[in-house]
């Protein structure tokens, strides 16, 4: 009797704080699975319904950090994609034929060596819908990448980085600290141009500003190198030769066996090639990353936990990722629908349903974030 | 805990050392404060211990420094970052990661300390800095007080045995310092903490340290002792031992407290001269400060000047929140305006939009009787109207030396050519024409910029936290120059934490508290009842209000000739 609610209680996602917050990682498979999945069908209502999902999601589990505002950024930007990849169509034609004709731009004409290529002139309703919905599809992986970026904590996400990425995890989280320094430095500076009597605004007053900048910025870099020094950064461990030689030799090749394979896993054939290669390539870069950190004497201060809600959320975005796979070997009409002739797109029932109960998941399973009452109550504390 | 050996320090390229002769040890648990004039080698004395000097600077060091038995010639800096914690002067180029929790982590998780001690050590250094509240927060938005206060917790968390402070509250307003120097204490008394401090505001900090660590002049040997003795000779010292040595109090007093307890005959002589200057009580007395009356009462013109800078309920936002709100102000010339109040109150707005650098959301302002509106003048016409000093003299410094910045300044003020050099010359004599102006020292800088300022001869000079990094001679020597201008018909606006310097210079003082006007009065009115903006001679001999040492001393001089040499007798003195 009293198991179902206390299994409810437990489901029920729990405020994010340090110590609950989904691991970082968890949001980016959840994102690229979706990438994947979209990659497999051009059916603009599947797109559609993958955004949909991507955006309710971000929507129901961002913070208010900076970086989660840039969702809209992205958005933006997929929205330029297939306004670009359908301009180009418009402009230049395409190979697609098609026979219902929109409308007939004044073509341009080009001289001889520009054979092949037209400049305006028919525009087929076929060629239109094709180049809308390819560039919808290369709008949805953005935006699936925009969405692991609203939700994910960079700075988080660096320190779950192996031991031996250590050192390049630290290069980036300074770099961005640094760049909103520098863009503080080059207002105050050109600000204070005017206090010279020259002119402060203008694309002269920042190049010769520029100096001056770089110099604080070194000088700031030095500065902060001394204090890490200070504070024990770069303390290392002695290894022997052979466990370095088998670290360089795990890293290159198992690299190599990832990229080989995820290319193999994105491009239209070779599905079948793709995992056998991707997977000891990846085993073998994580031994190899796993070997590395031994030269490196830190231990990791309150790490991202991978938790069952972690399995979970990424385990969602691999099932609709697979969902999209088979069905595009199943039923490729419905996910592929052809151009030529044009006619509607068919809703295929199964990906679709697969989309929206698995993508939605991590919705109610992730960590909340914190609401928005209690963040503007601790930025009043400070005074 | 730190032994020092036959210690000298030559940097590359020097043809002397910057410090040598140094022979001493700092025992465990001690507050050791190093105390020099700018040059003297407090901050390479300070980067041996932590073994930034010489492996990361540069330089030979001859002799040996020892930290906790651990030699700085055989560790490097991160070998020492168990025992040795070291934080700046300013604290954003201190921090590594963008939260404070992690902040807090850094140092531990490069040591290789195992998770759940870190965890325990966080949590302990939290509470102990008061900085539970803020865990979560990014460090970019936190005040100065709290920045400073999360770098002392960020080496703290290591557990170090000794703790090295370059001057940790010159950037901080007097309650944000207080708030960083108890915390200093709280270190020494409960954890045994071995503390080596360096700080030129020494009023804030001389009343907390056990032992004092003089560096005379550049190249003399340092001495360790006792606060109170080595203050009687050293070069640089705050008002309250000036006024002790003025009075021929000995032990001097170092804080306000025992100041105040041998101060009865003082205050009753000094009651007697007021009344023989014909003010019985505090608001008849004049606001000049005496030796201002001396210097400028050709032009006495402090009430009746032109006015140069008028602002009617001005406002300015940024983004949607007000950070001036309602300002109103009249200086005129021949006047010095003190702007105070703590780290954000919008003292630095005020004077950006002095210069047009804010656009005002509502109200106005307007320069000059020819009522020029900053924001929609031309910086080549303003430069005539009104100059700024930025917090940070460097961002007016573009050119690689001193000569060719003081060209540029002719060129952008359509003065004759050498105008810039001649000022630069009588107010800084010794600086060559070959140097690069980043390799001066603050004051020098400061200076220079404010050459180039006044190269456009603007009636009204504004500066912005004018004493930051100055040590007592360089400030004199600012407070010598601005009263000069003030003579010659200049008006002077300073916003400021330095009370002392307020004190001495400003005719008024203009409260500032969330971006609106709180006071707006004479200085000794304004600051002689506010406990945070009173100088400690106005806290030693309240209720007379006296401010400064000089008016002491110069009220005292008709009766005593020599009041240096004479002052009061020893047993009258004695409280």
């Amino acid at each position: 009797m009293n198991t179902r609610p206390a299994l409810g209680a437990a489901l029920r996602a729990p405020g994010a704080t340090r110590s609950t917050a989904l691991h970082a990682g968890a949001w980016w498979l959840w994102a690229l699975g979706l990438a994947a999945a979209a990659s497999r069908t051009t059916n603009p209502l599947l797109l559609a319904l993958l955004i949909t999902v991507a955006g309710y999601v971000v929507a129901a589990r961002r913070t208010d950090a900076p970086w989660a505002r840039a969702f809209r950024f992205f958005l933006a930007l997929g929205a330029l994609v297939v306004a670009v990849r359908t301009g180009f169509v418009l402009l230049l034609g395409s190979p697609i034929g098609g026979t219902t004709v929109v409308l007939v731009l004044p073509e341009v004409p080009l001289p001889d060596w520009a054979q092949g290529v037209r400049l305006g002139g028919r525009v087929t309703a076929e060629a239109l819908y094709f180049a809308f919905t390819d560039g919808l599809r290369l709008a949805t992986l953005l935006i699936c990448v925009g969405a692991a970026n609203a939700l994910a904590n960079p700075a988080r996400l660096l320190k779950s980085l192996p031991g031996a990425l250590y050192e390049a995890g630290v290069a980036v989280v300074v770099a961005m600290t640094f760049a909103p320094h520098l863009i503080a430095d080059v207002l105050r500076l050109r600000a204070a141009r005017r206090l010279r009597g020259r002119a402060d605004r203008g694309v002269r007053s920042v190049l010769q500003v520029a100096l001056p900048v770089l110099e604080s910025a070194l000088e700031r870099s030095v500065a902060l190198a001394a204090a890490m020094d200070a504070r024990g950064y770069g303390r290392t461990a002695e290894v022997p030769a052979p466990v370095r030689h088998a670290t360089t030799a795990l890293t290159l090749g198992g690299l190599l066996g990832v990229c080989a394979g995820s290319y193999a896993l994105l491009a239209a054939e070779g599905a079948a090639l793709g995992l056998p290669v991707l997977l000891p390539g990846l085993a073998a870069a994580l031994a190899g990353l796993r070997l590395g950190g031994r030269r490196s004497v830190r231990t990791r201060y309150r790490p991202d936990r991978w938790g069952w809600r972690a399995w979970a959320v990424s385990g969602s975005g691999a099932a609709v990722a697979a969902v999209l796979i088979h069905a595009a070997s199943a039923d490729p009409s419905a996910l592929n629908p052809p151009a030529v002739p044009l006619a509607a797109p068919a809703f295929p029932l199964l990906p679709a349903a697969g989309i929206v109960l698995l993508g939605l998941l991590p919705a109610v399973l992730a960590p909340a974030p914190p609401d928005p009452p209690s963040t503007s109550s601790t930025g009043d504390s400070p005074r | 805990m730190i032994r020092f050996d036959q210690v000298s320090v030559t940097y590359d390229g020097a043809d002397r050392p910057a410090v040598q002769g140094v022979d001493l040890t700092v025992p465990e648990g001690e507050l050791v404060l190093a105390v020099g004039p700018s040059g003297s080698g407090k901050s390479t004395l300070l980067g041996t211990v932590s073994g930034l000097v010489p492996h990361f600077t540069g330089g030979t060091l001859a002799g040996r420094v020892t930290v906790a038995g651990r030699d700085t010639r055989t560790h490097p800096p991160r070998e020492l970052a168990d025992v040795v914690g070291t934080v700046g002067q300013d604290p954003l180029a201190h921090f590594v990661t963008d939260t404070v929790e992690d902040e807090l982590a850094y140092g531990m998780e490069s040591l290789g300390l195992p998770p759940a001690t870190m965890r325990r050590r966080v949590e302990e250094t939290l509470d102990l800095l008061g900085l539970a509240a803020l865990r979560d927060r990014p460090i970019a938005a936190l005040s100065g007080g709290q920045q400073q206060r999360v770098a002392i917790g960020s080496v703290l968390t290591a557990h170090p045995r000794v703790l090295v402070l370059d001057e940790p509250t010159s950037a901080l307003d007097p309650g944000a310092a207080e708030e960083v120097l108890a915390v200093l204490q709280r270190l020494v008394h409960d954890l045994g903490t071995t503390v080596l401090l360096a700080e030129h505001r020494l009023e804030r900090v001389v009343q907390y340290a056990d032992q004092v660590l003089l560096l005379p002049a550049a190249g003399q040997p340092p001495v360790l002792g006792d606060p109170a003795e080595l203050m009687a000779r050293s070069p640089v010292f705050p008002p309250v031992v000036a006024l002790g040595r003025l009075a021929g109090w000995s032990p001097l007093p170092l804080t306000v407290r025992d100041a105040r307890r041998r101060a009865a005959p003082l205050r009753e002589r000094l009651a007697g001269h007021g009344a023989g200057h014909g003010a019985g009580h505090p608001a008849a007395r004049p606001a000049v400060p005496p030796q201002h009356r001396a210097s400028s009462s050709a032009s006495s013109a402090s009430a009746a000047g032109p006015v140069l800078l008028r602002a009617e309920g001005l406002q300015v936002r940024r983004g949607r929140l007000p950070v001036l709100h309602g300002i109103d102000l009249t200086v005129r010339a021949g006047e010095t305006v003190a702007l105070m109040g703590r780290n954000g109150a919008g003292k630095s707005t005020l004077l950006a939009a002095c210069v047009g650098m804010h656009r005002p959301a509502a109200g106005r302002i307007v320069l000059g009787e020819a009522g020029l509106v900053p924001h929609r003048t031309r910086p080549a016409v303003l430069l005539r109207h009104a100059g700024l000093v930025p917090q940070d003299p460097r961002d007016l410094l573009y050119a690689e030396t001193v000569a060719a910045e003081c060209a540029a300044a002719d060129r952008d003020a359509g003065a004759p050519p050498g105008t810039c050099r001649e000022l630069v010359t009588r107010l800084l004599p010794e600086v060559p024409d070959a140097v690069h102006p980043r390799d001066l020292s603050e004051g020098q800088r400061l200076t220079l910029a404010l050459a180039v300022i006044l190269t456009a001869a603007p009636p009204l000079l504004l500066l912005d936290e004018p004493t930051r990094g100055l040590d007592y001679a360089a400030k004199a020597r600012l407070a010598g120059v601005l009263r000069e201008l003030t003579a010659a018909g200049h008006a002077v606006v300073l916003a400021t934490h330095d009370v002392e310097l307020a004190a001495e210079l400003a005719h008024r003082v203009v409260v500032l508290a969330d971006g609106e006007a709180v006071a707006d009065g004479p200085t000794p009115e304004v600051v002689v009842a506010s406990p945070a903006f009173a100088p400690q001679i106005a806290k030693v001999l309240a209720p007379e209000p006296w401010l400064t040492v000089p008016q002491v001393r110069h009220a005292l001089a008709p009766s005593a000739p020599s009041a240096s040499s004479a002052g009061p007798d020893p047993e009258r003195a004695a409280p």
